[in-house]
């Protein structure tokens, strides 16, 4: 398979999955593996540029096509993804034990739904678990890379007025 | 302008968003290249006699080094003699041993599904899951017991030498004092139920024994604490350990120093000889990492009807799990911090520890603090009711008035500094209070089927409540004029090398690129405690600028003697990070030129900050929750609050830990529940049935800011990681029951799933149906 | 957590997933997106000796009007079939709840032929291409056949398909008016799987865990049949069905949420119309 623009393969047991082959055959020890029923999201890569939880592929499902993963986004140290930059810049990580799933999640959201509202980039992520930052910050970091490019978000105390009046004349 | 309290980006964060960070099971160390796995036998069934184990099977499995049981291990210390009741007595956060003793692998007994009770050693890790099925053991089922009441009824003992389930008692029998003369008494029982910490990251230890030399890295908030357990329980010299906590995927608690199975990998390490890795799945994880909280409480409240509370009483039963780990150390903390920011005249508390067939108890982001609030804010709001007053209008009558502090509690604890009126009114204006009422009343007025619910959670917290063990710092200068920080503070997210190199830039004008951080390897820095009960800031940070401080004044002494200038003409221009004579930039030296001149000793300094005490963070949070009161679903719509931890010196870094505080906090009272059968078998199991909260469940979260300094540091800090969590459960508790109330609904026991809501409605509608 | 010992095979063409299943009997199983069969081998708890993926065929992957009705390729993804054109055109119902099963990543993996086969009662789209009169087309080594929905689904994770026989596609006749459609997916977080679920396609109406199979409410279709408004139909939802009792509600509560869920879908499907 083509991981970050590099081909790989090796011979492994068919068992092997996905997110095992990444971390333990091709050294690339950003995906995580935080549980074993697919919830956790901490393992995402991208695959043919889509995001996927790489703990429920077998490394053989990816025979021959493209893998993604956090080592392979930036351009260079000095040029990062707008994603990596924005969950810098808004302090979207903590530990950062899931932020190389949320980040490819991130990704493939946004090359799917480039201006997605405050309410997508919730449910976009549902598939992606963290404990630390209690998602406020990751969903500003979303929604920062998108804007570029994008119109304004607007946020907190504005968005849940709106909202209000909304349900208001939905419950009248 | 001093870099402190400005927004300041992480320098953690370049290598975590570019090569992911490196926890235990990541690391590429030439002491682990030939590393074997462990995985562990795990016991089935909540309680039962050992009568077999057969490893033969296991043995001649593909990959399989070795199998292990508690035969096995013949070359341990003898575990410590009985006191009578535990290290520190009942309320020290240790272990109550003795009778109660825990065992490393199961000896002829289980007593939690989860226990260990064999090890395999295989090649690598997917052998390992293969061979652990073939150990086969024999258990003989005993009754277990499960849930406080069973603990409470059990006529038989679960541990030989003991008089029964209960492990601790503490305080007396309610009798009455300090209700007489109440207008309205309420009394309830409720429920603070069991949690698991869930950090993304699992347990997870990889050992080495090489050349006399234990080299153990271990994912922990505490790198010299697992070492002194290390030493104690494998019976080796501290100096022969070495603990190295790689980056850390959460702790919340559960992570501090290193526990048993941990234990467990690195004697088998020493064992075998071989070196080992082992890192824990979620289902492990999910039954044999510690839990959290399991308190029931028996709250009474009593005043009149102008809003005075009179008297409060908390009657805690503790589960501690199938082992008292900590002894009487969380409920004992509970007691501590149960009148919370209220000025009320008559307190009272008590308190057992129940020992059941579960997982053990342990800290969890809180420990013992979240459930005092969670208490007395679920009984304010019920005497409010009782009264029929405003919630908000009681506890802004009852609350520690501002020019009280530093305020000692009828409870022991003597908080420091404190505007809680001012929280209160803080947040009830950036939530626009009245507003949030009228649109309710519009509502109820309607009858619509979404109803809206305010709930509102004033609480005080204890941070640094160990302060007098002190935390470590050593600075350096180097020939470069970069600086070197080494820290007793272990940051498992907590940003605290940012933090730090913020601190040595105001304090030395080095800049924050040119600092580095190192902590949590126990060859570097042996002295430290590390990070738990939010001390880190107030305790690491205190330490990391007296240290600066000192570096300081060596370094006058050095450049004064450089420029052959008197110490008292010279000044540190912070700005720039050079030294000149004051008024002169075209006389400036640099940090390199100064510590180049200071010769062999070069330019050090070491600190203990010792002369801390707890300090008290305070808020209010305000939870506005839309029920749908036709299936009982309640969304979480808005948070606001005010966390006060005194100075802030990284708005960035605080709003965080608050952020991920609330989201734990909200968590439990909406979704959280660790379920056990009656047979004691783990019903949640999975992060399938254990409901994590997701992005999709919460709103963006509004802070407001309070900074109320304490005097007890020169920083003027107090600890904001757990504060978030304590304030969030009941204000978003208190809300959803506020959004059926005028259903006839007045208490709800968490979580607040939509069955319990529904329950509950239907019960106060006369439905029958439910309970 | 990791998968007992197998061996992987992978399907060239349809006739060779069907050669490879019958050589390896019961204890082989289709591989397609993977998202139902991998959670449960990773617990240990299938361990097939086999799996044939079957995901690269192609030829099973498609969206297409057949005139009269849509033909879907059972090898399709969740997110296929969510971004569908002319699913939301024709069938909005099928492409909005495609669009709400697990989360982006299991869309982008999962396949409707794999959750079909899978025939857990918890799960979306089986009660989905029930409300829609949906027709399943299985091949097995003695040919092609069509089975309808009603058939299909025979009791928790059993399925109509004999062993080796694999879903090709499933067909479903264009519905008078798509816009009368409703989906109710009532969890505890987006994320988790129904408690309660309920499909609604002009006066079809198919549940979501209420049973161990999807089942259609009949004596609520026959309400509305006769004339009854939202309300008074949604009130016999509960009846005939044996809901499970789980962690997250018991029997009266699903019985319940089934008869709020039904008048809101039916009140939501005449708005759209």
């Amino acid at each position: 398979m083509t991981v970050n623009g590099g081909e790989i393969g090796a011979e492994v047991p068919d068992r092997t999955l996905l997110v095992d082959f990444l971390r333990d055959v091709a050294g690339l020890t950003a995906a995580n593996i935080g549980c074993d029923t697919s919830s956790c999201g901490a393992c995402t890569v991208l695959l043919d540029g889509q995001s996927v939880k790489s703990c429920t592929l077998l490394a053989a499902q990816a025979d021959g096509r493209q893998v993604v993963t956090l080592e392979g986004l930036a351009n260079g140290a000095d040029d990062l993804h707008p994603v990596q930059r924005a969950f810098r810049a808004e302090h979207g990580l903590q530990c950062g034990f899931c932020t190389p799933g949320m980040v490819m999640a991130a990704v493939s959201l946004l090359a799917e739904n480039p201006t997605p509202t405050e309410e997508e980039v919730r449910t976009a992520l549902e598939g992606n678990l963290c404990r630390c930052t209690g998602y406020h910050n990751i969903v500003r970091a979303v929604l920062a890379a998108a804007r570029d490019g994008a119109a304004d978000a607007s946020g907190g105390g504005l968005d849940a007025a709106a909202e209000l009046a909304t349900n208001e004349r939905r419950s009248a | 302008m001093s870099i402190l309290g400005t927004r300041v980006v992480r320098t953690e964060d370049p290598r975590l968003l570019t090569a992911g960070g490196t926890y235990v099971d990541d690391l590429r160390v030439p002491e682990l290249a030939t590393a074997a796995r462990v995985t562990f036998v795990r016991s089935p069934i909540a309680h039962a006699m050992i009568t077999g184990i057969d490893v033969s099977a296991a043995r001649e499995a593909e990959g399989v080094v070795a199998v292990l049981t508690v035969r096995d291990m013949d070359d341990l210390p003898p575990p410590p003699p009985d006191d009578g009741g535990g290290g520190g007595g009942e309320g020290a956060p240790l272990p109550l041993g003795g009778p109660w003793a825990e065992p490393l692998l199961a000896m002829d007994r289980v007593r939690f599904v989860g226990e260990p009770v064999a090890v395999v050693i295989t090649d690598d890790r997917y052998q390992g899951e293969d061979a652990a099925e073939l150990v086969s053991v024999d258990y003989e089922p005993l009754r277990a017991v499960v849930g406080i009441d069973d603990a409470l009824a059990s006529e038989l003992p679960l541990f030989a030498g003991t008089e029964s389930c209960v492990a601790v008692t503490i305080g007396e029998a309610d009798d009455g004092t300090g209700f007489e003369g109440c207008d309205v008494v309420v009394e309830r029982t409720i429920e603070n139920q069991r949690l698991a910490p869930v950090p993304m990251e699992g347990r997870a230890v990889a050992a080495s024994w090489a050349d006399g030399k234990l080299t153990v890295w271990v994912s922990t908030q505490n790198a010299q604490i697992a070492r002194f357990i290390l030493a104690g329980a494998l019976g080796l010299d501290p100096g022969m350990i070495r603990v190295v906590a790689p980056d850390v995927g959460g702790g919340f608690g559960a992570k501090i120093g290193i526990e048993r199975d941990g234990l467990i990998v690195a004697w088998a390490a020493k064992h075998t000889g071989r070196s080992l890795r082992w890192a824990e799945t979620r289902s492990e994880n999910m039954i044999g990492m510690t839990h959290g909280r399991a308190q029931r409480h028996a709250i009474k409240i009593g005043g009149s009807r102008d809003g005075h509370i009179q008297a409060y009483r908390l009657d805690i039963v503790q589960d501690t799990g199938a082992y008292p780990r900590l002894g009487g150390f969380l409920p004992f903390l509970t007691s501590l911090m149960a009148v919370g920011p209220y000025a009320i005249p008559q307190v009272q508390t008590a308190y057992r520890v129940v020992v059941t067939n579960t997982t053990p108890i342990n800290a969890y982001r809180g420990a013992g603090r979240p459930e005092a609030t969670a208490a007395i804010e679920r009984a304010v709001d019920l005497f409010a009711a009782g009264i029929g007053m405003d919630p908000a209008e009681v506890r802004r009558i009852n609350l520690v008035p501002k020019d009280k502090f530093p305020y000692t509690s009828p409870c022991g604890a003597t908080y420091d500094t404190g505007d809680y009126v001012a929280a209160l009114d803080k947040v009830l204006a950036g939530a626009g209070y009245s507003g949030l009422r009228a649109e309710q009343a519009r509502r109820r007025e309607r009858g619509d089927v979404l109803q809206l619910g305010i709930g509102l959670a004033s609480y005080v917290e204890i941070t640094a409540a160990d302060a007098a063990g002190g935390e470590t710092a050593r600075l350096v200068v180097n020939g470069d004029g970069t600086a070197t920080v080494y820290t007793g503070s272990s940051a498992h997210g907590q940003g605290h090398h940012t933090a730090w190199a913020m601190l040595v830039e105001s304090e030395l004008g080095i800049p924050m690129a040119k600092v580095t951080v190192i902590h949590g390897d126990t060859d570097l820095i042996p002295a430290g405690v590390g990070t738990y009960a939010s001390r880190s800031l107030q305790l690491g940070g205190t330490a990391v600028q007296k240290a600066a401080i000192d570096v300081k004044d060596q370094a006058r002494r050095v450049a004064a003697d450089l420029m052959e200038a008197s110490e008292a003409d010279l000044e540190l221009d912070t700005e720039r990070g050079v030294w000149q004579v004051r008024g002169d930039p075209a006389t400036s030296q640099t940090w390199a030129d100064v510590a180049a001149h200071a010769g062999s000793g070069g330019l050090e300094a070491s600190a203990n900050f010792t002369e801390g005490q707890p300090t008290f963070p305070f808020g209010t949070h305000l939870a506005v929750a839309e029920v749908d009161t036709e299936t009982g679903k309640a969304r979480l719509i808005r948070h606001v609050t005010v966390d006060d931890a005194g100075t802030v010196v990284s708005p960035l870094l605080a709003e965080g830990q608050r952020h991920g505080g609330i989201a734990q906090g909200v968590a439990q009272a909406l979704l959280e529940e660790m379920v056990y059968d009656a047979d004691g078998n783990p019903v949640t199991g999975t992060l399938v049935d254990y409901a994590i909260i997701t992005a999709a469940e919460l709103p963006s979260f509004e802070l407001l800011t309070s900074e109320t300094p304490t005097t007890i540091n020169p920083l003027g800090v107090k600890g904001i990681g757990e504060a978030g969590t304590i304030g969030a459960t009941p204000a978003a508790q208190n809300a959803v029951i506020n959004a059926v109330s005028h259903l006839g609904v007045s208490h709800i026991d968490m979580p607040l799933t939509p069955a319990r809501v529904w329950s509950a409605i239907s019960a106060a509608q006369g439905n029958g149906v439910g309970q | 957590m990791i998968p007992a010992p197998f061996t992987y095979q992978r399907a060239g063409s349809v006739d060779e997933a069907l050669g490879l299943a019958a050589d390896g009997g019961e204890d082989a199983k289709f591989l397609a997106g993977g998202h139902s069969l991998l959670p449960l081998m990773k617990l240990r708890l299938a361990v097939p000796e086999t799996l044939i993926d079957i995901a690269r065929l192609r030829e099973l992957r498609y969206v297409r009007d057949d005139d009269g009705h849509i033909a879907v390729g059972a090898l399709s993804t969740h997110n296929d079939l969510a971004t569908s054109s002319l699913l939301a055109r024709e069938l909005p119902l099928l492409a909005h709840a495609a669009g709400r099963v697990g989360d982006p990543q299991v869309r982008h993996c999962g396949t409707i032929g794999g959750s079909l086969a899978h025939a857990d009662s918890a799960a979306d789209l089986p009660a989905v291409v029930l409300a829609l009169d949906g027709v399943l087309v299985a091949r097995g080594p003695s040919g092609s056949r069509e089975i309808e929905a009603g058939a299909f689904f025979r009791g928790l994770f059993e399925s109509a398909l004999e062993p080796g026989e694999l879903l090709t596609e499933i067909r479903i006749s264009k519905p008078p008016t798509p816009a009368r459609w409703s989906f109710q997916k009532f969890t505890k977080r987006a994320i988790d799987w129904a408690i309660v679920g309920v499909a609604v396609q002009g006066g079809n109406v198919a549940l979501v865990n209420m049973g161990q199979t999807p089942i259609r409410a009949g004596t609520v279709e026959q309400a509305l049949a006769g004339g009854a408004g939202p309300r008074e139909a949604a009130s016999h939802a509960a009846e005939g069905a044996s809901p499970p009792e789980d962690l997250n509600a018991d029997r009266g509560y699903r019985e319940h949420l089934a008869r709020v869920l039904v008048a809101r879908a039916l009140e939501e499907s005449a708005a759209r119309a």
